[in-house]
């Protein structure tokens, strides 16, 4: 029998298959997503730069024939800053997970948001500390059990979206694995979006938070629970805040033109 | 000094300058040719970053103020690996949060120029007490190059040298500046520009079939291949191979590391760089480096208008260890007094490399302050009687 080949394979770096993601996990789907909009639009992979840090979500640049840096603990935007001032003609795509990106990630991210850097940040979010064997995260739901909140999580958990609209960034939304059609289009947007673009995407994580927090290592109901949870914007609006609390608003929140950080200050001739 | 009318848009302003030492780094990296600079606010190395905010800009180069040193130090190694002269200061406390990004930039052989004004805990007091963190603050296995300038001049001369040497061994460069330096104003001369030596890091010639991106080549350093090209480069942390890929496999992290520390190690006589002064009849040697290097010298004048013989290796760069050199010296004197402003860290080194040569005198002061001659001469007695 043929086997079909994926055509966006021809996109992964030789030899790096099979990958390293746990069976079931979302972030093979998202690299999936992510190589499908670059086909769609018809992008030249040799002109985007992919940025990971540490975590699972932040191995997917490894598999990607593209620049791609990796491998420090929450700094992707740093260096996204300086390749961004030094070649504003690339286009610098992040991979992080919700730890990455907003735990220990966290500043940077707000100040990138500020400044309206003009970069993709593909945000994963599994709801733990997946990589290191499913700790809480900042998005742990309360009371969640995870393998430091043995009792349950006695935290908040937090919305990355709100944070980054409050910050400044131009282009804002959430999907989650379940919504491969919205997401890749979501995807596509921010690829010709100029200035800070985040995208949260829910994913399940069957081996820790599924185990751990929802009593359950089926990739199947792990997936169910982040969709009967998911609501829309619209939706949302006839919801009370501690109904809100209970759910995961999903669609596009925000998407306005602005200027683009080129430099904390650039030099203008009547100053001279 | 602020820049003069008419001349902002200059990037190297030859002539002769009254300018602190802070401004002086400044004009040494423009005249390197840096073109990016991120930084954090912190006392003493404030001027490096505002001079930078207003030189930069205007001759075509980009600052950013950081929100952190990580950002900072990330900023610039990303800068780095897109093809920019990348420059950071930061002051002792910053230096602590910038060892992470040295290690990542050692690992990935980013060149980068990274400049600490040290400073005592929490305030701007004389110190040498980052000595040891200058080499050995980030984890895991890397060799460092660290030059100590003594004056505003050396600051504004090595950190031109600072900039070739990260672009030729594609490796951090630290510049160990100190309160006393970096606040100093004095005579400061900037050649002519095509008087200054500028070294451009390698860019492979090899088709993106071809080009391996870290295979050693001209002493043991890797080519560049520039982003956006169709080479592909994956620069990561983790250990990996010639290719860049990520492999979990004990030969190949060990063929790797020795590379990368085999670069600087096997290029010492290219890199280290020492200075003696009186030491042609010398049977006592102060080996200093940085600005203690200014009492040391007066010490020298008093000693020899006694008639005591002795002489100073003044050290340019502190990592990786001048080795020959110093033992040149053990072999030579009866004795050294190793001065340095703190409790006692690099005399360690002189320690190990005097070792059955000559006795060996600590001079350390960590107050504040720096020696003075007086104090240095004390020591100079101890050694001669």
């Amino acid at each position: 029998m043929n086997q079909i080949e994926n055509k966006q394979r021809r996109h992964i770096r030789k030899g790096k298959l099979p990958h390293f993601f746990c069976p079931g996990c979302g972030c093979g789907q998202v690299l999936n997503f992510f190589l499908r909009a670059v086909d769609e639009l018809n992008l030249d992979l040799n002109k985007i730069v992919t940025i990971g840090g540490v975590g699972c979500t932040a191995r997917i640049p490894i598999y990607l024939n593209t620049d791609s840096l990796h491998g420090v603990h929450g700094r992707t935007l740093g260096w996204a800053t300086g390749i961004k001032m030094h070649r504003p003609d690339l286009k610098v795509v992040i991979f992080a997970g919700d730890g990455d990106l907003i735990s220990i990630g966290g500043n940077h991210f707000i100040q990138a948001a500020r400044r309206n850097l003009d970069v993709v940040v593909i945000m994963v979010n599994n709801f733990n500390f997946a990589m290191t064997g499913g700790q809480v995260a900042p998005t742990t739901p309360h009371d969640s059990i995870t393998m430091t909140t043995p009792y349950g999580s006695g935290e908040y958990s937090f919305d990355a979206c709100k944070l980054a609209i409050t910050a400044g960034a131009s282009y804002v939304s959430r999907w989650s694995t379940y919504k491969p059609i919205q997401t890749i289009k979501s995807i596509k947007k921010v690829l010709q979006h100029r200035g800070f673009s985040l995208i949260e995407i829910l994913s399940q994580c069957p081996t820790n938070f599924g185990r751990y927090a929802l009593k359950t290592d089926d990739p199947k109901k792990v997936l169910n629970w982040i969709n009967e949870r998911s609501i829309s914007i619209a939706q949302s609006k006839r919801l009370t805040e501690a109904e809100k609390a209970e759910k995961f608003i999903i669609g596009e929140f925000i998407n306005v033109e602005k200027d683009i950080f080129e430099g904390s200050t650039v030099y203008k001739e009547r100053y001279k | 000094m602020f820049v003069e009318k008419g001349a902002i848009k200059k990037r190297v302003h030859s002539g002769v300058h009254f300018m602190i030492g802070n401004y002086a780094v400044v004009e040494g990296g423009l005249a390197a040719g840096c073109n990016f600079f991120a930084g954090y606010p912190i006392t003493p190395a404030n001027e490096i970053s505002e001079r930078m905010s207003q030189r930069l800009p205007a001759v075509g180069g980009k600052f950013v103020q950081g929100e952190d040193e990580l950002c900072s130090i990330y900023a610039v190694i990303g800068a780095s690996l897109a093809g920019a002269k990348a420059m950071t200061a930061t002051a002792s406390a910053g230096f602590n949060y910038m060892q992470e990004g040295i290690g990542y930039a050692s690992a990935v052989e980013a060149p980068c120029v990274i400049v600490d004004v040290q400073r005592c805990r929490g305030e701007n007091f004389a110190t040498q007490a980052d000595v040891m963190q200058m080499r050995w603050g980030a984890s895991g296995d890397y060799e460092i190059i660290c030059l100590a300038p003594s004056s505003a001049q050396e600051l504004f001369d090595y950190t031109i040298r600072a900039f070739n040497l990260a672009e030729e061994f594609r490796n951090p460069v630290i510049i160990m500046s100190e309160t006393t330096i970096a606040l100093i104003r004095e005579r400061v001369e900037i050649p002519l520009p095509e008087k200054i030596p500028v070294f451009n890091r390698k860019y492979t010639n090899l088709s993106t079939e071809e080009y391996i991106p870290f295979r050693g080549r001209e002493k043991g350093v890797p080519d560049f291949a520039p982003l956006g090209e169709g080479y592909n480069t994956l620069y990561t942390l983790n250990f990996h191979d010639e290719r860049g890929n990520i492999d979990w496999n004990p030969e190949i992290y060990d063929k790797l590391y020795q590379r990368i520390t085999g670069k600087i190690r096997e290029n010492k006589d290219k890199i280290c760089n020492t200075e003696s002064y009186l030491m042609d009849d010398a049977k006592i040697a102060i080996i200093a480096y940085g600005s203690e290097v200014r009492p040391a010298l007066d010490a020298i004048e008093m000693a020899r208008n006694s008639h005591m013989k002795v002489g100073l290796l003044k050290l340019t760069t502190v990592w990786p260890v001048p080795e020959r050199q110093i033992q040149e010296v053990a072999k030579q004197v009866k004795g050294v007094i190793a001065a340095e402003m703190n409790i006692g860290k690099y005399a360690g080194e002189i320690e190990r490399l005097c070792a059955g040569q000559c006795r060996v005198i600590r001079a350390t002061k960590n107050r504040g302050l720096i020696h003075s001659p007086e104090e240095i001469y004390k020591a100079i007695k101890e050694v001669w009687s």
